[in-house]
């Protein structure tokens, strides 16, 4: 890993899980953020993991592409959320996603590229490609990821992780 | 109840807190959006896949072979 790669703050789910992990006042001192996450939902019907800047709104301020691969099909979605290891696939396999977020302190639109993989150790698994835009020129000092389905049986479980690093450009 | 953890990138503290009712409704709202998303999509692979059948339905009714209606399409 490059040395200039910060470690910003960390964090792992507890027992009873959490619905959301949110990375508050975020310092302003590097050039981008990497964001890296591994976690399982509790639900067994969805896989939507959101993730949600300062206080804006999650559908409207942002747009974007995924990449769908299975190993058997390729397909693009215009979502705001990807796939993630639910509570009915092999027992004890996380998810992982890795999001770059570059030029975050900028004043213009801000970009998040990344990769995730659902995780199974079965024949079904999805690999997403996530290119999104975040349509506010604001500084990002906060981070939200979480996931949900129509219920509140969906959340983090105990052991999910999430690290947030920072990247100075020199 | 449902919890957030937050993290102050300043100290390095993690709370973990019950979430408010404005913030369940929200998180509410969002899981209809989503829901109602995923189930656009899922119609709309679903229409093309059945356009894409008709379709091919049709050129073999016409008399191409499989293998034509794949040099053709891409299929």
């Amino acid at each position: 890993m490059a040395t200039t790669y910060t470690l910003i703050s960390s964090v792992t789910v507890g027992s009873g899980g959490t619905k959301t992990i949110t990375f508050d006042s975020i310092p302003q001192t590097y050039t981008d953020l990497v964001l890296l996450v591994s976690g399982r939902s509790s639900s067994t019907t969805y896989t939507g993991f959101f993730i949600k800047f300062n206080n804006s709104s999650w559908t409207s301020d942002v747009t974007g592409k995924i990449l769908l691969g299975n190993g058997s099909s390729a397909s693009s979605v215009s979502d705001q959320y990807f796939s993630w290891a639910l509570n009915n696939q092999t027992a004890s396999v996380f998810g992982s996603a890795q999001l770059y977020i570059p030029n975050y302190t900028g004043s213009n639109h801000k970009t998040v590229s990344g990769d995730s993989t659902q995780e199974n150790n079965a024949t079904s698994s999805t690999s997403s490609l996530i290119a999104w835009k975040w349509a506010q020129t604001a500084a990002i000092t906060k981070i939200e990821i979480g996931n949900f389905d129509g219920g509140f049986s969906d959340q983090f479980v105990e052991y999910s992780t999430a690290y947030l690093y920072g990247i100075s450009n020199a | 109840m449902p919890t957030k953890l937050i993290v102050d990138c300043s100290t390095g503290q993690v709370q973990e807190i019950a979430l408010t009712a404005e913030e369940i409704a929200e998180r509410e709202a969002m899981a209809a959006e989503y829901a109602a998303q995923k189930a656009q999509e899922d119609a709309e692979k679903a229409a093309k896949a059945a356009a894409k059948q008709t379709a091919q339905d049709k050129l073999k009714a016409l008399g191409l072979t499989d293998l034509e209606i794949a040099a053709i399409t891409g299929a």
